[in-house]
């Protein structure tokens, strides 16, 4: 009897520990629905998040003539879904410009399928891109240069949205493609 | 009788120095107060969370942040709606800069440094944990 009581208290035991993997990302709790985009994608149709239900969505934001954090943003990813094999198709990438100035549907479908032809980009007007980065606290200012070029200083981390459409983490900048494969990997599981 | 002092001196560094260091739970807390906002709206200076918190790999190195206010807050890498939490956990020795509008000034930095391991890492990180506790 006390076999199987003490059994019983270790496999609920394992069981709890096993059904709560801890993700690499920071975890928002509770997930709550990810605020809708309302922007043009770069594939010709409305950017809408709920066309991507039932996958896990990567939402990042940037700008195509970003020198350094947005390549390196966009490689990992793209080595993160190339890691993945064929559970990739169940991932998207969805990168909002930040630069509506210069960045328009054919530069940023350029730009983005130089790291994967999958990846879908958010454009719009100035106001629009606004409202997107406001709703995701995302913070950008315009740097211009002398010979009057600009750059763009931004928030670079990576929302990640589960299948059912809640914003359920974040992943701040800088992590490797593993942490990356590592979370995507609970995630198309849960 | 008169090494007493000295043997208890030396038995207090021993423990400082090989007892192994474990705190309650991994994680930091914060909590966004309810009305932070509001407050901050009628020009009063709100100061809740320290401008540099200091993690440490093994010991303290997730930082769990609470927004019990009315008002979307952004911390770092994220906007957490109200009653929502981030849980943020750091695996990487790494000098971290956040913006964050639970600060007056708008910027956290998370300083994440390496798990002691060495007796005098033990020491000094327990003599610099006391030390912290005082000034509060």
């Amino acid at each position: 009897m006390f076999r199987l009581v003490l059994s019983i208290l270790l496999a609920t035991s394992l069981a709890a520990h096993a059904d709560a993997p801890q993700l690499k990302a920071g975890t928002l709790s509770p997930a709550m629905p990810a605020p809708a985009l309302g922007l043009a994608g770069t594939d010709g149709k409305p950017l809408d998040l709920a066309h991507y239900r039932g996958k896990v969505v990567l939402l990042a934001f940037g700008f195509s003539n970003c020198g350094e954090v947005c390549p390196i943003t966009l490689a990992t990813l793209a080595g993160a879904r190339k890691k993945l094999g064929a559970d990739s198709a169940d991932v998207q990438v969805v990168y909002v410009t930040v630069d509506p100035e210069r960045d328009d549907a054919a530069q940023m479908r350029k730009f983005l399928g130089a790291f994967d032809q999958a990846f879908v980009g958010g454009v719009g007007t100035r106001a629009a891109i606004d409202a997107a980065q406001k709703n995701y606290g995302i913070s950008s200012s315009k740097k211009v240069h002398a010979d009057g070029s600009y750059s763009i200083g931004h928030s670079s981390s990576i929302y990640i949205i589960d299948r059912a459409g809640r914003l359920c983490a974040v992943m701040p900048y800088g992590h490797p493609v593993d942490d990356f494969v590592h979370d995507l990997k609970i995630l198309l599981r849960g | 009788m008169r090494l007493t002092p000295l043997v208890l001196a030396l038995a207090a560094l021993l423990w400082m120095g090989f007892a192994p260091i474990k705190l309650p739970a991994r994680e930091w807390v914060f909590e966004i107060p309810k009305g932070t906002y509001a407050r901050r709206m009628a020009g009063d200076k709100v100061e809740i969370l320290p401008s540099e918190i200091r993690l440490t790999l093994g010991v303290q190195d997730v930082l769990l942040l609470r927004n019990l206010d009315d008002v979307p807050q952004t911390f770092g890498p994220s906007i957490m709606m109200p009653g929502q939490s981030l849980r943020l956990p750091f695996e990487v020795e790494s000098e971290n800069q956040f913006v964050c509008t639970a600060h007056a000034s708008g910027q956290l930095t998370v300083i994440v440094e390496p798990e002691p391991v060495w007796p005098w890492q033990k020491i000094r990180w327990r003599v610099r944990g006391w030390l912290e506790k005082s000034k509060a």
